[in-house]
């Protein structure tokens, strides 16, 4: 139920695809939202998209369903935002790059290659004790790699964000919702 | 023709039927100042920028129309922003132009330089930096259009000083772009048949309705379908704060305000009726108190005309998303009559039983004057409060019966915005009486505009009710922080009626109160503005009180009462 005197159950994580006007400041008018709400952006990323007076914002964001639900209200509210589209999980084929600098002294080089040759990522920076890889994948796959990884020392991590599109010949246009 | 950026502002303006200004001038804004008065665009020089854009917010109140606050960069917009809050909390429209240093400056911490665009989002339903003049006559177009339509709320256009002289080629005629974003924005939602039938279906059902009228059924137009609707429906009307004058306050009908400060009947009727249906109100948490205590056993319509609205607060049964006057419309062309008299018996017994009231002990009671503000002025003015005890009692013991008769900051709850509200309250309907119901404290935030009203010789007549105390929060000290009064206390309150005389304004001293009444009508013949300081009991105590975080059934009625509404 929602109201303010209780929890509101169970934290859920939610993607959402935002169609705005590629402008100064319409990224200011997202962040404020959830900065006003006290509400916090696991991920973020912008590009332009085929048509370059619009951008596509890919949003992860945590919360209550009421929460969630104000969230996507208030995207669509903004006077910048074309479209708001919630991302469900299986009908979305969604991608994230990450880098990680990962500790590889000679000795345990090749026990690290094997790792990255089984989840078909790349080497792209090598020297005597670490290794850059590249890594492109879902959720479960980026997740999988950081695991396996882990012992060997991971230095430095760098995450593009999680972006997506829905399978099938379904698209993200027309007006607001 | 060739304009510069200021006179495409004056002409976009002009005829997106913006007539007036509030503002201030300065380095920033010069340029734009100029045209102003070459093209004599109507203005009014305010003595502080918050102070404008609250009358642009009460001139929009009780108008219905949109002014623009003018500022220039810097201290200028940023003093716009409480306005501005205040606006946007209680959906006013506001189109504020505040100057900003010339574009290729911006980002260098210039000369009364601010983050003007960047400060304004979160108080603004939307903002432009302009920084390109060929831009500037669609802008101007869309922030009166955003301000004013659906639900409305203030804008900001940033206006640097190299593009208010720059010079561009303008036809008027010329049919400006919307953009793609902002076309959904204008359309306002048909109401869904399926809800309203459900709806039709509930009240079929009901035994016991009541209504919650919110000011959206002002700013929709729309008291005259509501009064068509609960009338012929029979069905008893609640007014928020805000939704005031949306329903006669003399129709047997009417409740008052449910909530902290509401009536007891109003919050009876809340917590025993069995469908309750909110019309453009937004279920503000000083309406509701306790939200899981709320409304119980009541099946919950909410008609509103933003999607957020709906269902943030309260879980709703049956939520609308339309133009209030559209459901309305629909309704009262499908409802029917049904026969409730045990419950319209049942309300009325409790108004009878537990009205509102005070005691009398020979000292001034602050509702013994809006009382007689009430008789002298006949009910035909336009009431604005500040922010406090007063605006309390204001709201329990003046009776509105037309809409935009009542001015006063609901959501933001701004202190200081009594007197430069009634200032713009005047300029918006001249033809009304205005009467500025205020508190020593609140006044005192913004009492520099009685030189504007000195000025331009608005005839607002001051009542403040001067307790010598921050009374509402010296209320919750005595009640809640067993009289541990903090900081609360004024022991050396100024002479406001010789303040008043300073600024060239009337002033009267009220200790009596036997005084009372005739300085009231004193003050109603004074053609100008005209302040009256009554000197109230200090330690009076706004009733019935519901605790902050309590349901509305754990009501208080008086000082001594332990009766619980159950």
């Amino acid at each position: 139920m929602p109201n303010n005197d209780q929890n509101n159950g169970d934290e859920e994580i939610h993607t959402f695809a935002v169609l705005v006007e590629n402008k100064f400041g319409v990224l200011a008018k997202v962040a404020s939202l959830f900065s006003a709400r006290g509400y916090n952006i696991d991920s973020l990323c912008v590009g332009v998209t085929q048509d370059p007076s619009v951008s596509r914002i890919t949003l992860v964001t945590s919360g209550d369903i009421n929460i969630l639900e104000q969230i996507r209200k208030q995207l669509s509210k903004l006077i910048d935002t074309i479209k708001v589209l919630e991302l469900d999980d299986k009908e979305t084929a969604e991608r994230e790059l990450v880098l990680i600098k990962v500790s590889a002294p000679k000795d345990k080089r090749s026990e690290v290659l094997q790792i990255v040759e089984i989840f078909r990522a790349r080497t792209i920076d090598i020297s005597n004790d670490a290794l850059i890889i590249e890594v492109t994948g879902d959720e479960g796959k980026i997740g999988a790699m950081l695991e396996l990884l882990r012992p060997y020392g991971i230095k430095e991590i760098a995450r593009t964000g999680k972006v997506g599109l829905s399978r099938g010949a379904k698209t993200l246009k027309g007006l607001k919702n | 023709m060739e304009l510069s950026g200021s006179q495409i502002v004056i002409e976009e303006l002009k005829a997106n039927g913006v007539e007036i200004a509030f503002g201030i001038p300065g380095g920033a804004i010069m340029p734009f100042y100029d045209e102003i008065m070459k093209s004599e665009f109507p203005h009014i020089l305010t003595r502080h920028e918050q102070g404008a854009t609250h009358m642009a917010d009460g001139y929009a109140r009780v108008s219905g129309k949109v002014a623009a606050v003018i500022t220039t960069s810097g201290p200028g917009a940023t003093n716009t922003i409480t306005g501005l809050c205040n606006a946007q909390m209680d959906s006013s429209p506001i189109v504020a132009i505040t100057g900003q240093v010339a574009t290729p400056t911006i980002g260098t911490d210039a000369f009364q330089e601010a983050d003007t665009y960047g400060c304004s989002i979160p108080v603004t339903k939307h903002n432009w930096l302009v920084k390109d003049v060929r831009e500037l006559q669609g802008v101007v177009r869309e922030a009166v259009r955003v301000a004013t339509t659906g639900r409305p709320g203030p804008v900001v256009i940033d206006f640097p000083k190299d593009v208010q002289v720059a010079m561009t080629e303008y036809n008027p005629l010329e049919k400006t772009e919307t953009a793609l974003s902002a076309e959904p924005v204008f359309r306002i939602p048909e109401p869904d048949t399926k809800a309203i039938e459900r709806l039709l279906e509930e009240l079929e059902r009901s035994e016991k309705p009541v209504i919650i009228a919110g000011a959206g059924i002002i700013k929709g137009g729309a008291a005259a379908e509501l009064a068509e609707f609960a009338r012929s429906a029979e069905i008893p009307v609640i007014n928020t704060l805000l939704g005031m004058g949306g329903f006669p306050g003399s129709d047997p009908l009417f409740l008052g305000m449910p909530g902290m400060h509401g009536t007891a009947y109003a919050n009876m009727a809340l917590c025993e009726c069995d469908l309750l249906i909110n019309l453009g109100g937004r279920f503000d948490d000083r309406v509701t108190g306790k939200v899981a205590e709320f409304a119980p056993g009541a099946t919950i319509v909410h008609v509103d005309i933003d999607a957020a609205e709906l269902g943030k607060r309260v879980e709703t049964d049956i939520p609308i998303l339309a133009d209030v006057r559209d459901v309305l419309a629909l309704l009262n062309t499908q409802a029917r009559k049904k026969d409730r008299q045990a419950w319209l018996g049942k309300v009325e017994a409790w108004k009878r039983d537990y009205p509102l009231q005070y005691d009398w002990d020979g000292s001034i009671k602050p509702q013994y004057v809006i009382e007689q503000i009430q008789e002298v002025s006949e009910g035909e003015g336009t009431y604005i409060s500040g922010v406090g005890q007063h605006q309390m009692w204001a709201a329990q013991y003046l009776r509105f019966n037309e809409p935009n008769s009542w001015v006063s900051s609901g959501g933001l709850g701004t202190m200081g915005f009594g007197l430069p509200a009634s200032i713009g309250a005047k300029v918006g309907r001249p033809d009304r009486e205005v009467w500025l119901i205020d508190g020593d404290g609140s006044f005192s935030m913004s009492l520099v505009e009685l030189a504007t009203a000195a000025t331009y010789n608005i005839p607002v007549k001051i009542a403040i009710l001067n307790n010598n105390y921050l009374g509402m929060v010296r209320q919750w000290q005595e009640l809640f922080f067993e009289k541990r009064y903090s900081h609360v206390h004024f022991p050396k309150s100024p002479d406001f009626a010789k303040i008043a005389e300073g600024y060239g304004v009337r002033g009267f001293d009220v200790k009596d109160v036997d005084q009372v009444r005739s300085t009231l009508e004193q003050a109603a013949e004074i053609d100008g503005p005209v302040v009256m300081n009554f000197h109230v009991n200090q330690e009076e105590n706004v009733w019935p009180m519901v605790p902050s975080g309590a349901g509305n059934h754990e009501m208080q009625l008086g000082p001594q009462s332990t009766e619980k509404l159950t």
